[in-house]
Order: C-alpha cells, then sequence, then structure tokens
C-alpha cells in the first residue's frame, strides 16, 4: 500500500496539469465569448 | 460555391417580397420586369454586394430570419480616421496593423457573423474581423497604409451593419480582465475542491474500516497544502470584502462565511499538526468553490444588461458636420467649438447649441423637453442639442457645447443625483447580522456545556458547528435567484442593471410616468376628424407630396393616395399646403392658413375646432374649392397597453402619476382617460420639476420613475428605481437602473410582477438554507457531527437553493419572447 505515497503525488501533478491547462485558456480569452464560437462553427466552407 | 437562390421570409400573400430582407415591396416600388425585387435601395445595395463578391450563401445561411431592412446610410465615418480618435480607440497590431473595437447595428444571427467575417475578401487591406454576436462587437484588424477606418466602416454601413465606435475601450478591457482572474480563481478552487473530495473518500473509508495512521496522516497533511491556495486565492475574495464592510463598521454576508471558512482552516490545521480529531478540508473547499461559482454567474447577468444598455447608448451619435468654406466634413463631436458653423441634415440629431443660419424646418423637442408638438424653427432661431432635426436641412452657427449645453447641464444633475442615491442594505446583509451573533453565541454555548461534559471535545464541537453553519446556501440564496431572474427578464426583453433592484421593486410606492414616448406613442397621429370622408383621398394625394411631420401622419392614417392622381402642390412653411388635384382646389393646414383663403368654416366645424383645441390637439383644416369641408385633430395617441398597463399597476397597489413636458390640458386629458387622477397629472413641468417630484414624493415609500429622454434623465437617477423605455436617448439609458428594450409600458407590469416573483424565490431559498443550519447546528450542538455527515448536508443544502432558483419561473416563458 506505500506505492500510495507515489500514486496520490503523481496524481495530483495530473490535475496540476490540467489547471494549468485551463489558466492558460483563460488567460488566452477562449472563455470571453462563450456564444459566438457556436454559430461560427456551422459555417463550413473555409 | 453554389450559387444559392435568395430564401424568402414569409410574407403576406400576393405581395412581392424583396430579395434581400424579405419584406414586402411596396407596389410603387415593384419593377415588373426585374428577376429580383427590393423593398428599397438599401437592401439593393448590399445584395449587390454579396452578388459581386459571390457572398449569396449568407442567404442560405440565415435561413428564415430575416434582418431588418438595410438601413441606406450615407455617412463617411469621416470622424473616424481622426488622430485623435484613433489614439483612443485603437491599438497597433503585429506588423504595423492596427486594431479596433466597433458596435454594430442590425447583427443578430450565425449568417451576420459569416458575413462579417468576411470583411477581409470585401475590403482590401483587412486582415481580420471577428465579431461577438452577445455584444453586437466586432474587432477589426487592418492595415492604415491599405485602407482607412472610414472606408471599412463605409463597407459595414452598406452591409447594413452601421458601426458606431466603441467608447469606454479601458474599461471594458479591465472587466474583461476581472472575469479571466475570477475564472482562475474558479478553477483553482474547484481543482482543489474535486481532489480533496477525493482524499477525503479515503478517510472516511478510513473512518468505517480503520486506516493505517500513517496513510491518514499522509492524506491530512496533503489536503492541508491543497487547501491551502484555495483559502488564500480564491477565499481571499470574501476575506477581503469581510474586511471592507467591517472597516466602515458594517455587516454583511460575507463575514459569517469569512467566520466559518477560518475556523474550518484553523481547526482542520491544529488537528493535523495534532494528528487526533476531525478535519473539514474537504467541506471548505467545496464552499469556496461553489460560493465563487455564484458570485460569477450573478456577475455575468448583470453585466449582460449594463453590456446591453451601452450598446444602445453607443447607437448615439458622436459626429458632427463641420461646414468650412460650404462643405461639410464629419467631425468627432468633442471637437466642435463655439463659433464653428455645423450642418444638420433632416433626421440627425442636433449636435450642439446654436442659432440658425440658414433653413428653416422642424423640431422634435421630445426627449429634451418632453413635449410631443414638432416645433417650427426658422432663421435666427436657437436649436438645442438632443433635439431631432425632421423637415429639412439647417446651418447652425455653435453657441455652446458639451457640458455646456441645456443637455449637458441637465447630465450633471443625473450625476450629481446618482452619487446621492445611498445604496440599500439587501436582504440576505440585513440577515447577516444576526446570523453572526447567534451563531458566535451558539459556538460558545455549544463550548461552555461541552467543556462540562469532556472538556476534550468542546473546541471541536464548537469548530464544527461555526463550520456547519457557514452560510454557503444562505450565500448563494441571493445571487443564484435574482441572476436567474436577470437571465429570464433580458430574454424577456427588460434589462436590469442591479440585482438590488428587483428588491427596491416589492414594496409598491409611487409611480411617475413620463408622457410622451413612454404612455404614448411620441409622434403626431391623426386622431379625430370631422366633416366630409370623402376629400380624404385628395388630401391623402396633396399631403403624399409635404416632407411635414403632420403631412407623414395624414399618410399614416389615410393610406397612400390613389395611383395616378394628378396633383401639384404648393407649400407654405408654418402654414399649409394648397394643392390643385383632379381639378379641384384644395387647401390644407392651420385654421389660420385656411381660413385667410377659403373663409369661415361652418358653425359645426368652427365648434370641432375648439373642441380640438381644448382637448390639447393640433387642428387642421381642410377646404375644397373655396369651401371648409373638414376639421381633423392631430394628438400624440396613447399606446394600445397603457390602460391595461396602469390597471394592474394600481392592482399592485403602486400609485401611478403623470409628469409630462406637455402642455397641462394634454396631460389630463391622457390621465383621465387612464384614470390617473388629475393632481397626479402633472402638465408642462421642466426636467428640474420632474426631479423635484421625484424627490418630494421620496417620503411615501419607493418611487418608480419610468421615461424615456434627456428630460427624465435626472429624475430616473434620483428615484428609488429609474426605468428607461426604448427608444429614447442616451441620458436616460444611462441614468436608468433597468432598461426596457421595447417601446410601451406593458414592460413594466411584467418587471414588477417578476420582482415580486423573484423575491418569493429568494425567501424560499432563505428559509431551505437557514432550516439546513438549525439541523447542521443540531447536530454539532449534540456532538454527533463528523466531517461526512457535513460534506453530505452542505452540498444538499447549496443543491436546494440551485434547484430551487434555476426553476422558478419568474419573468415569463422565454420562448414566448424573442430576444431583442
Amino acid at each position: 500500500m506505500s506505492v500510495m505515497f507515489v500514486l496520490l503525488p503523481v496524481a495530483l501533478l495530473f490535475a496540476a496539469g490540467a489547471l494549468v491547462v485551463f489558466l492558460w485558456a483563460v488567460r488566452a480569452g477562449q472563455f470571453d465569448d462563450l456564444e459566438t464560437p457556436s454559430v461560427r462553427i456551422l459555417h463550413d466552407d473555409d | 460555391m453554389p450559387t444559392t437562390e435568395p430564401v424568402a421570409a414569409p410574407i403576406t400573400a400576393g405581395a412581392v417580397a424583396c430579395a434581400h430582407c424579405g419584406l414586402a415591396v411596396p407596389a410603387a416600388a415593384v419593377a415588373a420586369a426585374a428577376p429580383r425585387q427590393f423593398c428599397c435601395e438599401g437592401c439593393r445595395a448590399v445584395w449587390a454586394i454579396l452578388h459581386e463578391h459571390g457572398l449569396e450563401r449568407y442567404y442560405a445561411l440565415r435561413g428564415g430570419t430575416a434582418p431588418a431592412p438595410a438601413p441606406a446610410v450615407d455617412r463617411l465615418y469621416a470622424e473616424l480616421d481622426d488622430a485623435g480618435f484613433q489614439g483612443r480607440a485603437c491599438r497597433p497590431a503585429p506588423g504595423g496593423l492596427l486594431s479596433t473595437e466597433l458596435y454594430l447595428e442590425g447583427v443578430h444571427c450565425g449568417a451576420c457573423v459569416w458575413l462579417v467575417e468576411k470583411l477581409p475578401g470585401l475590403v482590401p487591406g483587412v486582415a481580420e474581423a471577428r465579431l461577438d454576436l452577445s455584444r453586437s462587437q466586432a474587432r477589426v484588424v487592418w492595415d492604415p497604409r491599405e485602407v482607412p477606418l472610414s472606408a471599412i466602416a463605409r463597407r459595414l454601413g452598406s452591409l447594413g451593419y452601421v458601426p458606431h465606435p466603441c467608447r469606454g475601450q479601458a474599461e471594458q478591457a479591465a472587466r474583461r480582465r476581472e472575469d479571466r482572474a475570477m475564472l482562475a480563481r474558479i478553477g483553482v478552487a474547484g481543482a482543489v475542491a474535486a481532489n480533496v473530495m477525493a482524499i477525503a473518500f479515503a478517510l472516511y473509508g478510513g473512518m468505517l474500516d480503520g486506516m493505517e495512521p500513517e496513510f491518514a496522516a499522509f492524506f491530512r497533511w496533503l489536503s492541508l497544502l491543497l487547501t491551502v491556495p484555495s483559502l488564500i486565492w480564491g477565499g481571499g475574495v470574501f476575506f477581503r470584502s469581510a474586511w471592507a464592510a467591517l472597516s466602515v463598521r458594517t455587516l454583511g454576508m460575507d463575514l459569517p462565511i469569512s467566520i466559518g471558512l477560518l475556523a474550518g482552516f484553523v481547526h482542520g490545521t491544529v488537528n493535523t499538526v495534532r494528528g487526533t480529531g476531525e478535519v473539514y478540508f474537504d467541506s471548505v473547499t467545496a464552499l469556496i468553490f461553489l460560493l465563487l461559482s455564484g458570485r460569477y454567474l450573478q456577475r455575468r447577468q448583470q453585466r449582460a444588461a449594463g453590456d446591453a444598455a451601452e450598446l444602445a447608448a453607443s447607437l448615439y451619435p458622436s459626429s458632427a458636420r463641420l461646414l468650412e468654406d460650404g462643405r461639410a466634413r464629419e467631425v468627432p463631436l468633442e471637437t466642435l467649438a463655439p463659433g464653428v458653423l455645423v450642418e444638420v441634415r433632416a433626421g440627425d440629431l442636433v449636435p450642439a447649441d446654436g442659432v440658425i443660419v440658414a433653413g428653416r424646418s422642424t423640431v422634435d423637442l421630445s426627449l429634451l423637453s418632453g413635449e410631443s408638438a414638432p416645433q417650427e424653427v426658422r432663421l435666427g432661431e436657437r436649436v438645442h442639442a438632443g433635439t431631432l432635426n425632421v423637415a429639412s436641412r439647417l446651418e447652425v452657427r455653435v453657441e455652446r457645447t458639451g457640458e455646456e449645453t441645456r443637455v449637458g447641464r441637465l447630465m450633471a444633475l443625473v450625476e450629481e443625483h446618482a452619487r446621492r442615491r445611498a445604496p440599500i442594505a439587501q436582504l440576505a446583509d440585513r440577515i447577516s447580522g444576526r446570523f453572526v451573533a447567534v451563531v458566535l453565541t451558539l459556538a460558545a454555548v455549544t463550548f461552555a456545556l461541552w467543556a462540562r461534559i469532556d472538556p476534550s471535545q468542546a473546541l471541536d464541537h464548537a469548530a464544527a458547528l461555526l463550520i456547519v453553519t457557514c452560510p454557503c446556501a444562505l450565500g448563494l440564496a441571493t445571487p443564484l435567484a435574482v441572476s436567474a431572474a436577470i437571465g429570464q427578464a433580458a430574454r424577456a426583453g427588460l434589462l436590469i442593471k442591479g440585482g438590488d433592484v428587483l428588491e427596491k421593486l416589492t414594496r409598491p410606492g409611487r409611480m411617475w410616468l413620463d408622457k410622451t414616448g413612454t404612455l404614448t406613442e411620441g409622434r403626431a397621429a391623426l386622431v379625430r376628424w370631422h366633416g366630409d370622408e370623402g376629400v380624404k383621398p385628395l388630401v391623402a394625394a396633396a399631403e403624399a407630396h409635404s416632407s411635414h411631420p403632420l403631412a407623414r401622419a395624414f399618410l399614416c392614417a389615410l393610406g397612400e393616395p390613389p395611383a395616378g392622381t394628378r396633383v401639384e402642390i404648393q407649400e407654405t412653411h408654418g402654414g399649409g399646403v394648397e394643392a390643385r388635384a383632379d381639378g379641384r382646389r384644395l387647401v390644407v393646414g392651420s385654421p389660420g392658413f385656411v381660413i385667410g383663403r377659403a373663409g369661415e368654416p361652418p358653425a359645426a366645424l368652427a365648434v370641432a375646432v375648439g373642441v380640438l383645441v381644448g382637448e390639447g390637439l393640433t387642428p387642421v383644416l381642410v377646404a375644397l374649392d373655396g369651401q371648409v369641408v373638414a376639421a381633423a385633430g392631430f394628438g400624440d395617441p396613447l399606446r394600445g397597453d397603457a390602460g391595461a398597463a396602469l390597471d394592474r399597476v394600481r392592482a399592485l397597489g403602486w400609485r401611478p402619476g403623470i409628469l409630462s413636458g406637455d402642455d397641462a390640458r394634454v396631460a389630463r386629458a391622457a390621465g383621465e382617460r387612464l384614470g390617473v387622477p388629475a393632481p397626479d397629472c402633472r402638465g408642462a413641468v421642466t426636467p428640474e420639476d420632474k426631479l423635484r417630484a421625484v424627490l418630494a414624493s421620496a417620503g411615501e415609500g419607493p418611487v418608480v420613475m419610468v421615461g424615456d429622454g434627456v428630460n427624465d434623465a435626472a429624475a430616473l437617477a434620483a428615484a428609488t428605481v429609474g426605468v428607461a423605455v426604448a427608444g429614447g436617448a442616451e441620458a436616460a439609458l444611462t441614468a436608468a437602473d433597468v432598461f426596457v428594450v421595447r417601446p410601451g409600458v406593458g414592460r413594466i407590469v411584467d418587471l414588477l410582477d417578476g420582482a415580486g416573483r423573484t423575491m418569493r424565490v429568494v425567501r424560499r431559498n432563505l428559509i431551505f438554507s437557514l432550516g439546513y443550519n438549525v439541523i447542521g447546528v443540531a447536530l454539532a450542538m449534540t456532538g454527533v457531527l463528523n466531517p461526512l455527515v457535513a460534506a453530505i448536508l452542505m452540498p444538499l443544502s447549496s443543491l436546494t437553493v440551485i434547484l430551487s432558483s434555476y426553476r422558478a419561473r419568474t419573468f415569463g416563458r422565454p420562448t414566448t419572447e424573442a430576444r431583442r
């Protein structure tokens, strides 16, 4: 069971990685406009 | 790309649909031989542009949702090329490009996004165009060496998206930064909460089956480490706000929240270090995450309302047409100085106070003074900023600009009263003081009781009580209910700028309503006709050639003249029209003008004119072949829904009254038909009088002011709740707390009803969450509370509040009312 002492920090590292990606997306303005992308995706000609 | 035929919106049978906007094409505009029909030149131009660039796909993309007919705007937007403007509103982009934000009128669907973002293909030199649909805001990046901004604006305008420069970009950027910071906090708090909860699950498993002490210690230390960033970064929001409230000697909901969070953290840290007792880190982190999410939702809803009002305000002109050597040039409004000459075309707002040096026209004062009848102005007379030039071109020598104008002085009053208005303590905040006192007392009692029974557990139980009573649900109760309601209200056409507005509307008081444009249509219409009905087609034929506002009212009421009538007319400014139609001689105009040409009217008509004047209507006489045959009365007709709306307002306990800039007789006549007692119908009031009326009623309870004009703005700002009605002036929008998107007073009733329903939801939420707290206190005092029970009880209470808020129908069914 002492593998826990390794596994848990590793799991937390993964979580931290996901958090970093989220923070990057927020900083990059990906959450500023939540409405327009939903209609923009329908324009498939370019 | 395949050429797609325009998809026309459904139209009335028999009529021809415009190939661009889908509206019926007026019979006169139908060109039988043409393959496509257009209702107006604006639509024809847009179609031609789209066709030329192979962009007909727009029509297929937009489906059945037809845009408004494209307005034909002949502005040059030269003020956008002004160096001062570009310095303020444009930012440099990589590669020597510039970037700016423009508000676009008339964007409403995905096809608009598609078309606007095709701008680089339409205008060489534009690098990128991105449209934010919810804000109607486009970010344009272009190369100033290749194309001026004004050319881009002209092209957008010619597509039917009339552009306006965005104001307050610095504030917008600041708010965006704040939004992002809040989202980042939520992300951190959420990640921490999820991981601490996962670790807590292991600990709960250990509670049942036993766990080796080194694992338990490891899990606890890890939870503690994870909690620290969430508490400092996420929870810091509540600590700072609680401290700020304390330092001005007030109590807010953030104080009990902070006490609960800190108690949980300190207690958990001490127990982790000591290695005994319970830890509540999972509850603490979940609390922070839920509370931050609630705040964010509330903020976004209020932001949406503020954005929409700001957008409407941005649509007001920011340029004037400066005359130099007889040529007009568009310049930013701020650069006008006293002494310069400006041109005011028909349909434009007058940009500054000044004296007419050329031209004569009719000016609509309704936004500035509330007078509904347009006023004739001629050489040497003064016109004021904010009034609308209706009839024909004027040249004006500017005397006063900006803050010196009549409008500017009124705006200073608005600001003064908006500042002076005291914020009311919200229900949840009023409760919080007592809440803190009760919770601290109960914790002390718990400690004292357990100190006698088992001193080793006293501190644990007291801390558990502080944690479990941390008012998560209570903190969410108001923001969630209010933000859900504001969201529903926005879909129903009511933009509410602050959450406290709904609370202020629950106790009935005095409601002052502006007449012109609010209770009435805000334009002259034919409301009475005495005498010969047979001359109506001839009158219509004669008036069809006049640009006078009353002539348009005639046409609205009498319909388009029969085709093929041969008419020659001669118009006398300020008098009327003389016409020769089908061989008969017709005179239509003011009584003096007509009597001077056709003699005294018959007795019956003379009496009719007297009655019209007595009712405050504008009389017009009609003479045929030298004989007065009919009298018409023009007035500003009441809106169809005004009567029913005021009945409902009264039924809810409010006392409506009318404040009108119009003549007292007109105000009383309107009041009589709406059932408002004569003493409460005040006519001929100045903006300052309106403000005084609102301030004087403050003793009778809450005061609601409903208005649309600059003349209402100061009163709107001073009232407990100011409601601006669509179609009004920028000043009214800025001063008001609520902005009604569609004209009319029917929405006011929806607002009052919705506010009542929202506050019932808030109260229900508060009762739910207090109920959960009572259970929590009972468990903590009896000593049976442990982290597992707390971890179940607290999210459950929050979930109840969330469901109760979002399931409630506060502002009607969104589906029945299209957005904007």
